[in-house]
């Protein structure tokens, strides 16, 4: 059910948020260069499995979101909405892990 | 205080306009009162409902000044100060029949349709149900069971306003007293009417039913209730 | 009719739907920037570059706040639903406020 999975996925992001805003801030203290960032994520497998599992409960937990605001908001619904809506949870799957990678292999 | 009230009517249907009246104004009126004297003095073709005057049926509920009220227990006093106008208009959410007065049909279907009523089930005890008053199901099911269906917390609900097929604040409060009696035998069927789309799912906890029900009933967290057995009943499933 | 708009649990749920709006708008064009290491530190580097814009980093604190208050909104909700939390909700949302302001303030200690 879709209200179980954008439930569940938000606990997930709630630590995960808050374990990525904490992680932001301290790498923005003193500028932030590629290369120092690189130099932290590259072949670090806890970074990309934590980022992995991120992007997966985003891409779960944003188009379900959108799906209520559309379906409240316009008179949009149906078929047609769900479908653009796993289109936009594909995209978001696809382009976070493209990034994972770019950053931690 | 001014000795003079000026109000503004909502006459038509869906498509109207306000009609203004002036009327004395009285230390102790109600807004029940205005629309009486108005009904009675100035313009008897307008439509408005009571009935026992005395905040027990839930039948004069209307929008008094933007929010959804019953106008036998609002005093004037309470809604306007100085020379502000008190404004009326039929209930949100509703279609207006008349003037002030709604069709509650849809209301009371979508009660039905969260199943809002006791299942006896086909065999039903052969004795009396034992069931103590400190349980925590009971506790559950007394807060809730107060409401009369009047209608206030439906024309509240902003999600009721943007999604007319969501079952509403009343309907699904009444599901979750009925949820937490134990005596009950339809409880699946119950839960599988609350889980679709315009269940309990669509509510956003804005809290306006909690805010505006008369009976300090608050359907928000015996939504949330629903959600929390829902959410329960399919991680057990998976 | 539209008292509604005042109650205070009406602004803490607008405000964490357009948060969430933002954030997903925002997201794929993070995943895009972030992506651009793909090519090396130097790609990611110069396209860091205009984040050192001021109007870049104004956006980029709003996008941070977003965050913040989507999360901390998103908490209340969390709570009122699977903890029967029986929030004063002016009380919830000074809460949620606060931790949102403290983060956005730290953010932009940071970036100066």
């Amino acid at each position: 059910m879709l209200f179980v999975a954008q439930r569940t996925t938000a606990f997930i992001l709630a630590v995960a948020v808050a374990a990525h805003l904490a992680t932001i801030l301290f790498a923005v203290r003193g500028g932030l260069t590629a290369a120092q960032i690189l130099a932290r994520t590259h072949g670090n497998v806890a970074f990309a499995l934590f980022y992995a599992i991120f992007v997966l409960a985003v891409a779960v937990h944003a188009p379900i979101g959108l799906r209520n605001i559309v379906r409240e908001w316009t008179a949009w619904r149906g078929r047609s909405l769900d479908f653009a809506l796993i289109l936009f949870s594909g995209l978001l799957l696809v382009l976070g892990l493209r990034a994972v990678v770019a950053v931690c292999s | 205080m001014s000795d003079v009230l000026a109000v503004d009517v909502w006459r038509g249907a869906e498509n109207g306009q306000f009609q203004a009246f002036t009327l004395p104004r009285r230390q102790h009126q109600t807004v029940l009162d205005v629309v009486t004297e108005i009904q009675r003095e100035h313009d008897s073709t307008l439509s408005y409902r009571f009935a026992c005057r005395v905040g027990m049926c839930g039948s004069c509920a209307m929008v008094v000044n933007g929010r959804p009220r019953w106008t036998c227990r609002t005093r004037v006093n309470e809604v306007v100060s100085g020379d502000e106008r008190l404004r009326l208009e039929p209930l949100r959410n509703f279609t207006v029949v008349k003037d002030l007065a709604v069709e509650m049909t849809q209301f009371f279907d979508k009660w039905k349709a969260a199943h809002g009523f006791f299942e006896p089930g086909t065999a039903p005890e052969q004795d009396f149900a034992v069931v103590p008053p400190q349980t925590k199901e009971r506790q559950a099911a007394d807060a809730g069971i107060e409401c009369i269906g009047c209608g206030v917390c439906y024309s509240a609900c902003d999600v009721v306003a943007w999604d007319r097929d969501y079952l509403g604040p009343a309907a699904l409060n009444r599901a979750w007293t009925l949820v937490n009696d134990v005596r009950d035998r339809g409880q699946a069927e119950r839960l599988k009417a609350v889980s679709h789309d315009n269940g309990c799912q669509a509510c956003h906890t804005h809290m306006n039913c909690t805010n505006f029900c008369p009976k300090a009933i608050a359907p928000t967290y015996a939504i949330a209730g629903l959600k929390r057995v829902l959410f329960r009943r399919a991680l057990r499933s998976a | 009719m539209r008292a509604s708009h005042k109650q205070r649990g009406f602004v803490a749920a607008m405000l964490h739907r357009l948060s969430g709006i933002a954030l997903a708008v925002f997201l794929p064009l993070h995943f895009l920037a972030l992506a651009t290491a793909l090519n090396g530190a130097n790609a990611l580097d110069s396209f860091l570059a205009l984040t050192r814009e001021p109007l870049v980093q104004a956006l980029e604190w709003c996008i941070v706040v977003a965050l913040a208050l989507h999360l901390t909104l998103g908490l209340r909700v969390l709570a009122v639903e699977f903890f029967d939390f029986r929030e004063k909700t002016l009380a919830a949302l000074s809460a949620c406020a606060a931790a949102v302001v403290a983060i956005g303030l730290v953010l932009a200690l940071n970036l100066s």
